[in-house]
């Protein structure tokens, strides 16, 4: 357990998320762009599929022999003079990042975006202990004002909008002229980069992520639009490369062909603007670069998913696809999920990181529509990964009881097929008498989870079973 | 229809079809059920239907694997020695094609008979069009429909093009698209009711598709959306006709709609 959670009270999440106007207006805005411009990019690539079943086999490959490819990606960082630490925890990870900014004397850091660096919980960490991070993507960088969390793993601030940016900027950028105009959008990000500027420059240590980690070379690959993680992890002293073990990939081969799905799955470029190979500190006769560079390697639960059937999620290469195509994040956005993770990828992971017993409604709120899965540029099964959770709730006694003993009532019946006939016949019977005139209920006894929101439409009144038997033997007779 | 869907190519005989009626058509609309009927018969079947309950998908998808065994098994045994096992419902055909294998991936024992199943079972537009190469149904029905496509039918068993064709082969009817008709409707079975705020706002967007169509009937392939679907309509007061889209292919429209008042005249 590491950053703290509001997963277990995500249906109160929902609603709050549910009844906010200006949240809803943003879901709105990020439903279309994302879906229509994967859909392009994808039609565009003939080849896109069998890149998809290729990114999975990579994957598959990789985890089933993850313990060398970590030992030989190990090797080369250590070949290339840089440092790898292993972290079995969050805690384990914060301790040493903390250790080598002290190294550094570090008074401030710069820090490209990293998702999991929201999972240990850095920021909060350094500032405790008197050193400044700074975020310097700009949704990054925006929620760290306001201090939330990202609501999506690559477009953190997407349940914003311009107006709430300006008044984020006003407040906090109190050196600049109150009177200057932040009325267009390309006037924030203007501001941005000029006050992130000195930031970069003055940065002791710069983190950043890792989209993948390559064996064969021992180097750490970011994909980014904005060129700030490039700043980042050139200018200042010491790189810290945060990174769970799961990004390992065999060679620059490899990372190649998942990169060719990567973007389009996500934003539907076909790259990304920035494709950024790092591989150890600067080398006599470099221009530029790290004197230092660091390898933080997170586990954090990950290892006991390996060999489960939840192994299949650290196939993911975090896109985003799956919550930009999904009908529950669509309208709960992010902070519902209550922790790092959102959308359907998040419903899986997140029971794994911090235990089904907290983020057990997360693998429930889901519709399977299958949406995610049938975009997934890995093909992550991600229903059936969530029904994998419901079940292991179930064997738990974590299943709402009301859910448990309507299913037991309704699985007692649907299992006597001849006392499910009578009994089905009479209820639906008095039901359909009910019903008859308006043919549907406002509200019904034990129904008021549906009948909140819609009618529910009256039975016709004989089962089909019982009519067809009743019409078949008049006519065989 | 081509006689050759029988499977091993005896010419001389009928397909004989078993109909998965499924549990919310016997016990909800059965008319959904005798319509399926006559579009298997007058595509040359001969129809049984095997006593039956549920295909277990409740239970599996609520993590009771144990239940959804029981139902799959009993379900399995029902409907063994037809050459086909047809649904109208791409969810449940869905289940028994697409989850019973999974369902039984370490029993050896039952999986040549689950999978043997899972074979010969088919959603009742695709079996119609992919299987019996139906190109045209004798019906007419008055009106613009539009159509949404259920996830189960769409996603786990490629229906799409099937039902449209069909209806695109009637008398008298005009199809227009339903703007994301491919998003899913809500409904998710026990979503609905254990999340129902969430549910509630994801067919207000559906609704909302459907009404912007200016149809005034609104078709698909399975009856939970379509009452999750109707229900939401009807209260919002929307005058559109709701019903599954074997009532329309069959022209067996006499029945008021789902969820819809009865007509005084016909009472």
């Amino acid at each position: 357990m590491t950053v703290h959670t509001t997963s277990p009270q995500f249906k109160a999440n929902a609603a709050q998320a549910l009844a906010d106007v200006q949240l809803q207006k943003a879901l709105g805005n990020v439903k279309q762009g994302f879906i229509d411009k994967r859909q392009k990019a994808a039609e565009k690539l003939p080849e896109f599929e069998a890149l998809r079943d290729s990114a999975r086999d990579i994957k598959n490959h990789t985890l089933a022999h993850l313990d060398l490819y970590l030992e030989a990606y190990e090797d080369k960082v250590k070949a290339s003079g840089g440092h790898v630490h292993f972290a079995r925890t969050a805690e384990e990870a914060r301790s040493i990042i903390l250790g080598i900014c002290r190294d550094a004397g570090a008074r401030t850091v710069t820090k490209g975006k990293s998702m999991i660096s929201e999972e240990i919980g850095i920021n909060h960490h350094l500032e405790a202990h008197g050193v400044v991070p700074v975020e310097t993507d700009l949704g990054e960088y925006i929620i760290q004002l306001r201090n939330e969390m990202p609501s999506h793993i690559i477009a953190p601030a997407v349940h914003l909008n311009a107006t709430q940016v300006e008044q984020d900027f006003r407040r906090v950028h109190t050196h600049l002229d109150a009177k200057r105009d932040l009325s267009e959008p390309v006037q924030l990000l203007t501001e941005a980069r000029t006050v992130l500027r000195e930031r970069f420059l003055a940065a002791d240590v710069g983190i950043t992520g890792a989209n993948f980690l390559v064996a064969e070379t021992g180097t750490s690959i970011i994909v980014t639009n904005e060129g700030n993680g490039d700043l980042t992890q050139i200018l200042p002293k010491t790189h810290i490369v945060l990174a769970s073990i799961e990004k390992l990939v065999p060679t620059l081969e490899d990372v190649s062909q998942i990169l060719r799905v990567l973007a389009r799955s996500a934003t539907g470029q076909e790259m990304s603007v920035y494709t950024t190979f790092s591989t150890g500190p600067r080398r006599p006769g470099d221009a530029d670069g790290p004197e230092n560079y660091h390898v933080v390697l997170l586990d954090n639960g990950r290892s006991s998913m390996l060999g489960t059937s939840f192994e299949e999620m650290l196939r993911c290469i975090r896109c985003g696809a799956c919550m930009n195509h999904c009908p529950v994040y669509h309208a709960v956005g992010g902070h519902a999920y209550g922790w790092v993770y959102p959308g359907p990828m998040g419903a899986v992971l997140t029971p794994s990181l911090i235990g089904v017993d907290k983020a057990g409604h997360l693998p429930n709120a889901s519709t399977f529509c299958g949406r995610c899965e049938s975009v997934c540029p890995v093909r992550i099964p991600l229903p059936k990964l969530m029904r994998h959770w419901r079940e292991r709730e179930f064997e738990r006694h974590l299943t709402p009881a009301t859910i448990r003993s309507g299913l037991r009532t309704w699985g007692f019946f649907a299992k006597r097929p001849a006392l499910y006939r009578l009994a089905t016949r009479a209820a639906m019977g008095v039901l359909g008498l009910a019903g008859r005139t308006k043919g549907r209920f406002a509200w019904l006894p034990l129904a008021k989870g549906w009948t909140k929101y819609r009618d529910f439409p009256a039975p016709q009144g004989e089962t089909f079973q019982a009519r067809w038997r009743r019409e078949r033997s008049r006519r065989s007779a | 229809m081509s006689v050759s869907a029988v499977p091993g190519g005896d010419r001389g005989r009928k397909p004989r079809v078993a109909l998965f009626v499924t549990c919310l058509v016997d016990l909800i609309r059965p008319s959904v059920g005798f319509a399926a009927v006559k579009l298997l018969e007058d595509a040359g079947c001969t129809v049984d239907v095997p006593v039956q309950t549920c295909c277990g998908q409740p239970a599996f998808n609520s993590g009771d694997r144990g239940t959804a065994r029981d139902l799959a098994e009993q379900v399995i045994e029902a409907f063994r020695g037809y050459d086909y096992v047809v649904a109208p419902s791409g969810s449940c055909a869905g289940m028994i094609k697409a989850h019973y294998p999974e369902l039984f991936a370490d029993d050896p024992n039952w999986l040549p008979r689950v999978n043997a199943l899972a074979a010969r079972t088919y959603e009742l537009t695709s079996f119609l069009v992919d299987v019996l190469g139906v190109t045209k149904v004798d019906a007419s029905y008055e009106g613009t429909v539009t159509y949404h496509d259920s996830c189960s039918g769409l996603r786990e068993l490629g229906v799409r093009s099937q039902p449209r064709r069909l209806l695109a082969s009637m008398e008298g009817v005009t199809l227009v698209e339903l703007n994301e008709s491919d998003v899913c409707c809500g409904f998710g079975g026990t979503f609905a009711v254990k999340y129902s705020d969430i549910s509630g706002a994801i067919v207000d967007a559906k609704t909302k598709h459907v009404s912007e169509t200016g149809a005034s009937t609104l078709l698909a392939g399975d009856l939970g959306c379509l009452m999750n679907m109707a229900g939401r309509l009807s209260r919002e007061g929307k005058e559109i006709e709701v019903r599954h889209v074997a009532e329309v292919l069959a022209g067996m429209t006499d029945d008021p709609p789902i969820a819809a008042a009865r007509d005084p005249r016909r009472s």
